[in-house]
């Protein structure tokens, strides 16, 4: 039965079509992996009497024929999709107990398409971290192991990587604000999309930071990742940035024919200090490419380092807005009140409670930055450095370039509690190749492409050009292919 | 930019986030450190540049002004921490 947990979506639907398994057999075995991996830390809220009405309503739907690509997939989702009457707490104290009313357009669409959902996934609280330790739930932990040390499956979707690296679900869904998706896809193996923003409406996703987040699929392969960004994207009247344009048919784009494509290397990427194996990798990977026909061509995105601080204006100042709807009236945790209290003390209180430190220091740091007198220095500096960032990409995709290749991460996985004494800034550069592609809103795709030296996986990420998924897709299936990235974890949970 | 014990406090009474005097040393300078990490974006020319509003141009949709939703006072109460008599119930605010 474990074997049916490790199908990608698309071998699943295929011999669900054919009639040689059923959904609620595929669900069931999932299930089983589930209960059995709670050393991962990557479920933190399990749903399987809806899972299986799901599969049997699937089943039948299949039976009836003309069911979607999605229908009858077992899914993990990230505790940052509401869900609705199903815990919802974005891997916070302060959103403790708190059931929606109603569904996220992400999870509405893929029910809708027939998907199934197995459960709610560990993150990092309010997906703000790079090791999912800022989460309220505790730990998720890679399945990836070298040694006796626990290693962190990335975050903060680590969850959702841990869960389909595991062979726990078929696939799971991710947020991505500034690596969310691409950083813990690398760092467990699997394939992570972050669409162009605004292909993917953000309605009924808690938020971090609202011109930053984008939602999208965590797989484990190419192909998965195309089917299912298919039911997740497409315009929502709720979301007002959600694009109305219309969506190619990302799975039929996938020809692996990319002759003639011109491959973008940027030179600032190429960071002091980082390990010669990733140099090596990201070199192998445009060989790859160039013997799949592709043009390589070096290019410059001169604003590249400014990225990260821009970001780290941009983000928390985001958040602090977001995150003051947290007050201990509406929703989640309040805290208890001494005698002559009033509504400031519940405020100031409820909130130091709920809150982790990670999300106290973002909160204040936007609150900072956002503040008369700082507003112009910094918050309006860095949208304008934002700006900047973007041109470097828009000149080179002007100049013909079709797709950037660059590494995931700046090193393999490290050990839980390996960065707790390191400043926060320290943390912070995980994102360093990832954050440059939120900033312009562009779409970019983790791809597994090796082991280093110690046998951990490693990550080659593509951008493409906006709303041109189609095109990244395929050539990250090109990528795909040539790497052959195969290996698995060995189970130890 | 560093930032000083009375800052620290301030920043953390405009959040709403209670902190304890003796933390707030440690808070502060960590909030510091970050800023530090921040000025790097002084050394860049932003003269006439305008802040990045979307991704491809776009017109954000508009929609007709009307009410298309209501009616659903016990499911926008059901996750209050205290509810009472159909609202949401706090700490006195005015004297």
């Amino acid at each position: 039965m474990s074997e049916l947990s490790k199908l990608t979506i698309a071998e699943a639907r295929d011999a669900m079509r054919k009639g040689d398994v059923t959904s609620v057999e595929i669900t069931e075995a999932c299930l089983a992996e589930v209960n059995a991996a709670d050393a991962l830390g990557a479920f933190v809220h399990k749903t399987p009497e809806i899972a299986l009405d799901q599969a049997r309503a699937a089943d039948a739907r299949i039976k009836a024929g003309d069911a979607p690509g999605m229908c009858g997939i077992p899914l993990g989702i990230k505790d940052l999709f509401c869900t609705k009457g199903v815990d919802s707490q974005a891997a916070s104290n302060i959103l403790k107990g708190f059931k929606p009313e109603y569904e996220s357009t992400v999870t509405s669409q893929l029910f809708g398409a027939g998907a199934v959902m197995l459960g709610k996934l560990n993150m990092d609280e309010f997906a703000m971290g790079s090791s999912n330790e800022t989460s309220a739930y505790g730990n998720a932990v890679n399945p990836w192991k070298i040694d006796d040390r626990q290693l962190t499956p990335g975050g903060s979707s680590g969850g959702s990587a841990s869960a389909v690296a595991a062979d726990l679900c078929l696939a799971a869904t991710g947020t991505d604000t500034g690596g969310s998706i691409r950083q813990p896809a690398a760092f467990t193996g699997i394939v992570g999309l972050k669409p162009t923003y605004g292909r993917v409406s953000r309605w009924g996703t808690i938020a971090f930071a609202s011109s930053l987040d984008q939602a999208g699929p965590m797989t484990k392969t190419v192909r998965d990742a195309a089917i299912m960004l298919q039911a997740m994207s497409g315009h929502d009247p709720k979301d007002s940035t959600s694009a109305d344009l219309p969506l190619p048919d990302f799975e039929a784009a996938l020809t692996g024919d990319i002759k003639g494509k011109k491959i973008g290397i940027p030179r600032e990427y190429r960071m002091d200090g980082m390990p010669e194996e990733i140099e090596t990798l990201w070199h192998e990977g445009a060989e790859m490419l160039r013997a799949a026909g592709a043009e390589i061509v070096d290019i410059s995105l001169p604003h590249t380092k400014y990225a990260l601080p821009a970001y780290y204006v941009i983000a928390p100042a985001e958040a602090s807005s977001n995150l003051a709807r947290y007050d201990g009236v509406r929703y989640g945790h309040r805290a208890k009140l001494a005698a002559g209290d009033g509504i400031v003390q519940m405020y100031e209180k409820t909130r130091a409670e709920g809150f982790g430190h990670e999300v106290q220091r973002r909160v204040m740091i936007g609150t900072y930055v956002l503040s008369a007198g700082f507003y112009d220095a910094y918050y309006n500096r860095a949208r304008k450095v934002r700006a900047l960032i973007k041109r470097d990409f828009d000149q080179a995709f002007a100049a013909g370039v079709d797709a950037i290749l660059t590494p995931a991460t700046p090193s393999s996985a490290f050990g839980l509690g390996e960065m707790a004494e390191a400043d926060p800034v320290q943390m912070y550069l995980n994102d360093v190749f990832t954050v440059t592609v939120n900033l312009a809103g562009l779409p970019g795709i983790s791809v597994p492409a090796g082991l280093d030296s110690q046998g951990l996986p490693l990550g080659l990420q593509l951008i493409g050009r906006p709303w041109a998924e189609d095109d990244l897709l395929n050539t990250a299936y090109a990528l795909e292919s040539a790497a052959g990235f195969v290996s698995k974890p060995a189970k130890w949970w | 930019m560093s930032i000083d014990i009375d800052t620290a406090r301030r920043v953390a009474h405009l959040a709403r986030i209670a902190v304890d005097e003796k933390d707030l040393p440690a808070l502060a300078g960590e909030l510091s450190n970050i800023l530090d990490f921040m000025e790097q974006l002084n050394e860049v020319d932003v003269e006439g540049i305008e802040p990045m509003t979307s991704v491809t141009p776009m017109r954000l949709k508009r929609r007709a002004d009307v009410v298309t939703d209501g009616g659903m006072q016990d499911k926008i109460l059901s996750n209050a921490p205290d509810a009472r008599e159909g609202f949401f119930a706090v700490p006195k605010v005015v004297e």
